[in-house]
């Protein structure tokens, strides 16, 4: 293809992404390293129904000059990615150096938001996403294996976590497992302790979390590996099947190495969508024992006072972050590529 | 002329006349538009029908839970989305710190001359809400548990601790206490009460710097720890709905709870008549030594947006002025709220938020970085009640994020 014909062809889409990707994380980028201005309080007197108070108000007037003079806000570098809501550089490096021990600074550092909420939105995606993948693949295989006049109900079923509305899935889950939902009775009668509650219990919940994530995501992992199957070669299958390999053998020999690549796209996919976990934990409500990155902004923004810079501090930090963790499968892609060729 | 034409034409002279009267109602309010944002409950829907039948065809209302996360964007555009948010004194603040609503003095001096002065907001002097409606959290309780366990009506939360202790211990209810103490802003809301009782201080006076890392912080932290010893279990996710719903199932004794939620646990629907004919409620508890109630006042109120015109700004004004007259106060709208106008009559329901006003609580602060420690408190306090780390390391570290949220909006240096 010529270059010219080349550009004209992707112009479109460059265009689009320009207009709906870039710009909006440029913007993000942006807010990040203002913060606002400085807001000149004075004291004054506030009446209502309940009589007068004393109080403090924002000087209006004396701060619209200011929003005047710099329209964007203060500038504040890198300000508010090391202040202690987020990075917590100077609390961080002070518990380095007070603390005795490593299990004293561990807990010093998960008493931080940022890192505690990077704890459990690791053990998530460390958890969830090879679950799905594994999951994901043996219900596909199954589904493969039925009788074909039963494959389309079953595929249904298998297609069903996906099609409930997450945050209804995940609604209906909470109340089955209340200490007076059925689930929730059930592990109290099985572990003997009536006041067992799911909802009390950091370990229990964090467990909840991610059975609930593993199972909302095991139909996006079975349906691609199913349409993979349907692509393997039957030659090479029954070539190992005259050579006497087991069922096992085949799996693991031919359909597997067939997938792999997929396996690479699932676990992309996984990856960035369990690193933003935040429905879950919404209708959980599990924000007493489990934060994740998505929260914090999400906090950020639906507090009485919006705090928009922190939120795209944090935003920017969940791009890096995303970025670092899927590294290792864009190299891996991109060696397979350059082998290729 | 036959009978039937007569009649028809009667009806239609009726007709008409009736437009007539009703075309002659919207010049009350003008011809400018009126577009209200708000919190989604009974009081709020009444007054806000009335103010679109004032204001007419173009009128529109948008009532929604989540008005606190529309308001400000829907106002800060030029001309304004929204010419009136509905607020509240937690939720003015955000309107006034980014200067997207307009004082109301020369409007009042022009169309309000009715509104009694105790329902006029006033900052610094500036008219900026009116305020239709009272709202504070007092202690409901169930009159036939405590006359089986012999107690009074407890009137401080120790009194509230030992009638839990001698409910359960007599075997009645398991979990006798009830609250909303979902972490977030009910904790954080819970914490703000009992703060105050303890005679605490948000802030050094005069500054943003926040003090509630003090004797009486973890005195307030201390007794919401031991009252949760008495609740369910998943205390921690339970808003106002949830523990409304616990009681209207008769497994909670004494709460406390939110004037404007009463009505519904007094009503017929929804629990066994044992448990709504037995739900009372008084007035504030306190806590300690200080005689102070720990609860907040609230105000519920209209604003006018800046960025509109003066037209717009005019009819908004004329609108929401008839939303809150005393006209709209009949005998179904009565007991939805305490209302502010001159002729409410108290109902059995708005006995606590009454007996707040009586005792002197203080009002939620409006203070402009309020909201910042509002939410530092929500997302801190769960530690502690799930006995992960100490009061002090709590209050240390509420105050900490406190510190870097308002250093981001420019409140500290």
């Amino acid at each position: 293809m010529k270059h010219k014909t080349f550009f004209w062809f992707v112009f479109p889409s460059v265009l689009l992404m320009i207009a709906f990707i870039a710009l909006p994380i440029v913007s993000v980028i942006t807010q990040s390293l203002y913060s606002e201005h400085e807001q000149v309080v004075v004291v004054v007197e506030n009446c209502g129904p309940f009589g007068c108070t004393e109080s403090t108000s924002v000087d209006q007037e004396a701060t619209a000059a200011l929003r005047e003079a710099e329209p964007l806000g203060r500038w504040a570098g890198f300000g508010i990615y090391t202040d202690r809501n987020h990075l917590a550089i100077d609390e961080v490096a002070g518990a380095w150096v007070n603390s005795d021990g490593m299990p004293d600074f561990w807990r010093t550092l998960m008493n931080l938001p940022f890192y505690s909420a990077m704890a459990f939105t690791l053990t998530y995606t460390a958890i969830v996403t090879p679950m799905t993948i594994i999951l994901g693949f043996v219900v596909a295989i199954v589904v493969n294996s039925v009788a074909r006049s039963l494959r389309g109900p079953t595929i249904f079923l298998s297609l069903l976590p996906m099609i409930v509305t997450p945050l209804v899935g995940a609604l209906i889950l909470f109340w089955m497992v209340d200490a007076r939902g059925i689930l929730g009775t059930a592990l109290q009668w099985l572990a003997n302790d009536p006041n067992l509650s799911v909802k009390a219990s950091t370990p229990l919940m964090w467990i909840m979390l991610m059975v609930y994530g593993t199972w909302s995501s095991i139909p996006f992992a079975f349906v691609v590996y199913y349409a993979g199957l349907q692509t393997v070669n039957t030659d090479t299958l029954e070539a190992a099947m005259i050579d006497g390999a087991s069922r096992w053998e085949r799996i693991r020999y031919v359909v597997i190495p067939h997938l792999m690549p997929l396996t690479t796209f699932i676990a992309l996919i996984q990856l960035m969508d369990n690193f933003r976990v935040f429905e879950p934990i919404i209708s959980f409500q599990a924000q007493a024992h489990a934060r994740s990155l998505s929260i914090a902004i999400f906090q950020d923004l639906g507090g009485e006072t919006r705090l928009l810079s922190s939120a795209a501090a944090t935003s920017v930090l969940t791009i890096i972050f995303v970025a670092i963790l899927l590294s290792p499968v864009l190299v891996r892609t991109w060696r397979d590529f350059g082998k290729q060729r | 002329m036959t009978l039937m034409k007569k009649l028809a034409l009667g009806t239609a002279l009726a007709a008409l006349s009736t437009t007539t009267a009703f075309a002659a109602g919207h010049a009350d309010c003008g011809d400018g538009r009126l577009s209200i944002i708000g919190n989604e409950f009974p009081a709020i829907q009444t007054v806000a029908a009335a103010a679109v039948a004032c204001a007419g065809d173009g009128a529109e209302s948008n009532l929604t839970a989540d008005h606190q996360s529309l308001n400000l964007p829907g106002m800060t555009g030029n001309p304004a989305e929204y010419t009136t948010a509905i607020v509240a004194n937690s939720s003015i603040v955000a309107l006034i710190n980014d200067d997207v609503i307009r004082p109301l003095d020369d409007l009042v001096a022009e169309y309000g001359q009715d509104i009694p002065k105790q329902q006029l907001i006033t900052v610094d002097g500036k008219v900026m809400a009116v305020a239709f409606m009272a709202n504070s959290q007092n202690l409901v309780y169930r009159a036939d548990v405590l006359e089986q366990i012999g107690m009074d009506v407890p009137t401080s939360y120790e009194q509230v601790l030992e009638a839990a202790e001698k409910i359960r211990a007599e075997g009645i209810m398991q979990n006798p206490v009830g609250g909303a103490y979902a972490a977030g802003w009910n904790l954080a809301q819970e914490f703000t009460n009992m703060y105050l009782g303890t005679g605490g201080q948000f802030f050094k006076p005069g500054t943003a710097e926040v003090s509630i890392n003090n004797a009486q912080g973890v005195e307030a932290l201390e007794m919401m720890k031991a009252l949760t010893a008495y609740m369910n279990p998943d205390y921690l996710t339970h808003d106002s709905n949830a523990t409304s719903a616990e009681w209207e199932a008769g497994n909670v004794a004494l709460m406390n709870m939110w004037g404007s939620r009463t009505g519904v646990l007094m009503d017929t629907e929804g629990s066994a008549p044992e448990v709504y004919e037995n739900t009372m409620t008084s007035g504030p508890l306190t806590v300690g030594d200080s005689g102070r109630p720990a609860n907040t006042l609230w105000w519920d109120g209209w604003t006018v947006a800046k960025n509109i015109s003066d037209e717009d700004a005019a009819t908004t004004f004329k609108a929401m002025a008839a939303g809150v007259s005393p006209d709209i106060l009949n005998d179904q709208t009565m007991d939805q709220a305490v209302w502010l106008m001159p002729n409410f009559e108290p109902q059995p329901v708005n006995t606590g938020v009454l007996a707040s006003v009586q005792a002197g609580s203080t009002p939620y602060p409006m203070v402009p970085f309020q909201g910042l420690l509002h939410t530092a408190l929500g997302d801190n306090i769960a530690d502690f009640l799930q006995g992960n780390e100490s009061a002090e390391q709590t209050l240390a570290d509420i105050e900490a994020a406190y510190t870097a949220a308002a250093k981001e909006k420019g409140f500290l240096q």
